[in-house]
């Protein structure tokens, strides 16, 4: 699967030609993902709306964040007013899984690739990004990784700023089912892998009960929704983490993460994986 | 309607906590987590978030409960055969849309 060092070092030489057909292989491979964040992005930006954003800051908010449920949830809290704190908190712990993600590309990168590509490269980590990034053999090429997100965040950003934009001229049929793509997305990441991993399976199950009992309980009432998600979260993993800790094998999150690219990809030769 | 500056206060702080989050690891770790609590952890955090997130709030997004209901179910079928995030989420898209017009 990986290259030996010296092959890939050997590669990373040669700079020039191999950038630009990188940079190139990034963009097309991006773009299927790019339709997907397309249309997600814009019931995001129909939520922006809803918090009382503008199409200018739910677009910067796009471009400087990059993250669906991070966004999702930062909009929420400002639309509610939370404390700056509490929106750090939360923007925390939805991008949490951006630590492991981040842990793991560090380990895929040659030693002497400069600092600046490094710091550039954690700029573009998304779920869908991440894996096809990591799905690539050797190191990794930071201009495949700029590739991929010139294409995929363009267009989430694109769709950020139409979905503030038009989300109110938009007749509420529309509006309705377009809200419904964000969600969509968090599905096709959290129940593929349901599959493979029980535990995982199981999880989904009792974070969906979980979450329904804290919105119909009388006494959570006045918890705010961020709070809910961080509660439920530290409870909920923190308690599988006890019950079912994972042997730290540095094949582990490559594999769920390659998996993850076939199905981001949707190709049919899912099944090999 | 919430003030300019407390908005951009907040999506400041939105932009710096989410690149601090993908960048401190990479600017830091040289080796390898090897706590399986930690390991754990992280690995289920992605998992419990979004689907926190997701129900029961799929179905309050939508005009009646019933069609966001449907696009979960979508969703999840879809997934559990493997599909990829675009034909999901247009799915569910597209089921709330067809269950809509029957229901609204």
């Amino acid at each position: 699967m990986k290259n030996t060092t010296s092959e890939t070092a050997a590669k990373y030489a040669f700079q020039i030609p191999v950038n630009k057909n990188a940079f190139a292989n990034g963009a097309r491979d991006g773009f299927p993902i790019g339709l997907g964040y397309l249309a997600a992005a814009f019931s995001l930006g129909i939520a922006a709306r809803n918090a009382g954003l503008t199409p200018f800051q739910s677009t910067l908010a796009s471009l400087l964040c990059n993250a669906s449920a991070g966004e999702y949830a930062g909009f929420t809290l400002i639309a509610a007013g939370a404390s700056l704190l509490e929106i750090a908190v939360v923007i925390f712990i939805t991008n949490a899984r951006y630590l492991l993600m981040s842990c793991a590309m560090s380990q895929r990168m040659a030693t002497d690739m400069p600092g600046k590509h490094r710091m550039a490269m954690a700029f573009f980590i998304t779920d869908e990004l991440f894996a096809i990034n990591m799905a690539r053999p050797g190191y990794l090429n930071p201009y495949y990784s700029y590739g991929s997100a010139a294409t995929s965040l363009t267009l989430w950003a694109l769709g950020t700023a139409l979905g503030t934009i038009a989300g109110n001229i938009l007749p509420m049929r529309l509006v309705s089912a377009f809200s419904v793509t964000l969600y969509g997305m968090f599905l096709a990441v959290i129940i593929p892998p349901v599959r493979h991993d029980r535990i995982v399976g199981a999880l989904v199950i009792i974070s969906f009960i979980g979450s329904w009992l804290f919105s119909q309980l009388e006494i959570f009432s006045s918890i705010s929704a961020g709070t809910k998600t961080i509660l439920l979260t530290l409870l909920i993993a923190g308690g599988a983490a006890l019950l079912f800790p994972r042997e730290a094998e540095g094949g582990q999150e490559e594999d769920r993460d390659i998996s993850h690219v076939e199905e981001a990809k949707s190709e049919e030769t899912r099944e090999d994986v | 309607m919430k003030s300019d500056l407390y908005i951009f206060a907040g999506l400041f702080v939105m932009a710096a906590v989410s690149y601090a989050v993908r960048s401190v690891p990479i600017a830091f770790l040289k080796k390898p987590i090897t706590n399986k609590y930690v390991q754990a952890f992280l690995y289920y955090v992605p998992y419990v978030t979004l689907a926190v997130m997701t129900f029961p709030a799929i179905i309050y997004a939508t005009q009646t409960p019933i069609s966001g209901l449907i696009a979960l179910i979508v969703g999840c079928v879809l997934g559990l055969f493997g599909a990829g995030l675009f034909p999901i989420a247009i799915s569910c898209c597209g089921a709330v849309l067809i269950a809509e017009f029957f229901l609204v």
